[in-house]
């Protein structure tokens, strides 16, 4: 059992739940991720560590919405507890040898992955750009943060509702054209995104590093679920990533896998109000 | 004077037909009239040989001498004196090839049936009885045992017989390793794990779930934090693929996710929220007990047709006759020698076929089994919806990866002596599938009990010191 010691709500389908896992925070690098089970009947899901702080012994998350187990995160407060959090896994974000200068590059939810991105990169003296991308003004998060974690920051909305209208790939080939030298890009979003930043910085020859979200059940290697192809070779995203080289991934294959559940998913959701009941009288006892 | 019956006193069993669609248990036990009567069969022959052939060497003609008195708490005592999980092995020993495999009775008719009288033992006991064991006085020297499957608990709960300061680590949210991931509900019933690990923690056992070893927490900080030795028993859990076309299409899995939905996750149940797909037709290609386990939940979970194919014949298959026989009795249906080739996918991305190629039998290979050859021209479509490989698993390098000094073989299993389960790195000692590779539980368990006995020793050579 972990303890949520902090809940902000960042937009209307975004939280962050700080909680107290102290042996985590303690290890816990750039790039890797938890696995969580909010209560007895839950199912595992994966969520990349947004933060950590090793004093505090605290790791923060950052998740959407999207369907039953988020909504039944979502609704939990200061002071209750998650079943089962477990980590740090995955290998931490790796850098080409020697980067100066890096262009990390968010969209939508993944803007809360792609800031401790940003800050650790900026802790340690490297240059660093942050194109924050969403579908309008309303859903924008960690704007201030981002603000004092990078040396330069570029907002894009689709609907052009604030600051720049367009996608994020258009704000990095224009970066790149007008002569930013970028040792890598980190690009971290829907699977879509993540396939048009590659297919943006190929040309270039710039070195880009994406986070993958393949539907993980244990995250520790022993079941393969979280299976992906890159370079022609099959990974297991749990242990061999989730960083991998963007030009090597492939991405429908991905998006295919990722949509195996979505009829089941449907239906869990469903079922949130009845779980809700039962979640209540759990904690009544 | 003895029961001559040349038969096992046969065991009741849920009919085929109603039990291929649920999950509850298959096999349903003696009752003590049952249990009694084939007690009687057992000669109490002087060399005992069946103790010979169990791993962890249970005084079975003693236990059984008081099933046939009826003194069932009395038999319990003597099983438990050795053996740590006998409501588990009762059930998932493959005791042909073991106890029963040198019973004198076996020579002439069918031995005693050691296993079922085991697991009437156990049953009996949890019902009636269910006294948690008392702590031991502690000694307060500190081990660590990473994993929690049969391996790890039996060395547990040897060390902490001894009065030992255990703490066992499990990566997952529940103990058990394979008995709760792997071995389905319908095998083994969860409560009955659950049940022995409730005793452990009587002993005074810490059992620390949600623990990932070599990245939680690593062997070296063990040390530096004061445990003086440490049992690593965390198995075999790495799945293999073929390596052919299309097994990363939506609807190929690995036994181990396949069975780690359904029985650790319970997505047979409604009331829990991991989902599983709905197959039509399922193929399940390999041939061993994992194989079985996974085609008999496809059909309980539904499946209309599910198919296990197996590149050698019948004879040859490593699954335990009785599993075989459950499950063809259950209509799954087998495709002996006949091995994959390619997955086919539609446009979605989703399997819809497996294209397969007939094989026959050559000479024998290093292993002595006939090697299987193509039959060139021989390929044809299995149209499936689903694929479930379960061609065998290996050691997880995670651990070996953030432990330095722990050497391995080319296999990927950590090198252990023999008789003491020492490894390369002092204080450090290994058993079960992490240092065989896939095995059977009981193998497990008989490493978890010589590990438990060399750190004993260990420990007490450097406390007198």
């Amino acid at each position: 059992m972990v303890k949520i010691v902090r809940k902000k709500v960042l937009n209307p389908s975004v939280t962050l739940l700080e909680v107290e896992a102290p042996l985590i925070a303690r290890k816990a690098q750039a790039g890797q991720f938890i696995i969580l089970r909010v209560d007895e009947h839950g199912e595992r899901i994966p969520l990349t560590i947004a933060d950590y702080d090793r004093e505090k012994g605290t790791v923060t998350i950052i998740f959407q919405k999207v369907g039953l187990t988020t909504e039944l995160l979502g609704d939990l407060n200061e002071g209750d507890s998650i079943r089962d959090f477990v980590g740090p896994l995955g290998l931490p974000t790796e850098l080409p040898e020697g980067a100066k200068r890096v262009c990390v590059v968010g969209g939508g939810v993944g803007c809360a992955i792609a800031y401790p991105q940003a800050k650790s990169l900026h802790a340690q003296g490297i240059g660093v750009d942050v194109i924050a991308g969403f579908r309008s003004k309303d859903i924008v998060i960690l704007e201030e943060e981002f603000k004092a974690a990078c040396d330069n920051l570029y907002i894009t909305t689709d609907d052009g509702s604030y600051m720049e209208k367009g996608f994020v790939t258009d704000k990095l080939k224009s970066l790149i054209d007008a002569g930013n030298q970028y040792d890598a890009v980190i690009a971290i979003g829907p699977i879509p995104m993540m396939k048009f930043v590659s297919a943006v910085t190929k040309p270039y020859g710039i070195k880009t590093i994406v986070s993958l979200n393949p539907i993980m059940i244990d995250g520790t290697g022993m079941c393969g679920g979280c299976r992906v192809t890159v370079g022609g070779k099959m990974k297991f995203a749990c242990v061999d990533g989730p960083d991998f080289d963007g030009h090597e991934v492939d991405f429908d294959e991905l998006m295919s896998r990722n949509t195996v559940y979505r009829g089941e998913e449907a239906e869990e959701k469903q079922r949130h109000a009845c779980r809700m009941d039962e979640l209540a009288k759990e904690m009544i006892h | 004077m003895p029961n001559m019956s040349l038969t096992k006193v046969p065991v009741p069993e849920q009919d085929a037909k109603v039990r291929s669609r649920n999950f509850e248990e298959v096999c349903l036990g003696y009752t003590r009239e049952q249990a009694m009567e084939e007690a009687t069969r057992c000669l109490n022959c002087k060399n005992k040989p069946c103790v010979g052939g169990c791993p962890v060497n249970i005084h079975i003609p003693e236990f059984i001498a008081k099933v046939a008195e009826g003194d069932f708490k009395a038999a319990y005592e003597i099983i438990s004196d050795t053996n740590a999980l006998p409501g588990v092995s009762g059930r998932v020993c493959p005791q042909e090839s073991q106890c029963e495999k040198y019973c004198v009775r076996g020579i002439k008719g069918e031995p005693v049936a050691i296993g079922r009288l085991e697991r009437f033992v156990a049953d009996w006991y949890r019902e009636n009885i269910n006294e948690m064991p008392v702590k031991p006085e502690s000694n307060g020297i500190r081990v660590a045992v990473v994993g929690s499957g049969p391996a790890g608990l039996t060395c547990a709960s040897d060390l902490a017989k001894q009065g030992y300061q255990v703490t066992m680590f499990e990566a997952f949210h529940t103990a058990g390793g394979v008995l709760v991931y792997g071995i389905p509900e319908f095998r083994l019933p969860k409560a009955i794990v659950a049940n022995e690990v409730e005793k452990l923690t009587a002993m005074g056992v810490d059992l620390e779930t949600d623990m990932v070893v070599g990245k939680t927490y690593t062997i070296d900080e063990m040390f530096e934090e004061g445990y003086e030795a440490v049992f690593v028993g965390s198995g075999a859990g790495l799945p293999m693929f073929m390596g052919i076309e299309g097994e990363t299409l939506a609807g190929v899995y690995s036994a181990n996710e396949y069975l780690t939905r359904i029985n650790l996750m319970k997505a047979y149940l409604n009331s829990y929220d991991t989902p599983i797909k709905k197959i039509k037709r399922a193929a399940i290609v390999g041939g061993g007990n994992v194989a079985m386990d996974a085609a008999r939940c496809a059909m309980r979970m539904g499946a209309e047709h599910v198919y296990v194919v197996y590149r050698r014949g019948e004879e040859e298959m490593p699954a335990r006759r009785e599993e075989i026989h459950h499950a063809k009795e259950e209509g799954i249906e087998f495709l002996f020698l006949n091995n994959p080739v390619k997955i086919l996918g539609d446009e979605k991305g989703c399997v819809w076929a497996m294209e397969c190629i007939k094989m026959e039998l050559g000479e024998p290979d290093a292993s002595g089994r006939r090697r299987p050859i193509e039959v060139p021209g021989s390929e044809f479509e299995l149209e499936v919806d689903a694929v479930i490989m379960s061609l065998g698993t290996s050691p997880n390098p995670l651990i070996r990866s953030t432990t330095p000094g722990l050497d391995i073989n080319k296999k990927g299993c950590l090198i252990a002596d023999e008789e003491t389960m020492a490894t390369t790195r002092e204080g450090v000692y290994a058993g079960g599938d992490a240092v065989t590779g896939a095995a059977t539980v009981i193998l497990a368990m008989g490493a978890g009990k010589k590990a438990a006995e060399a750190m004993d020793k260990y420990l007490k050579e450097k406390h007198s010191k």
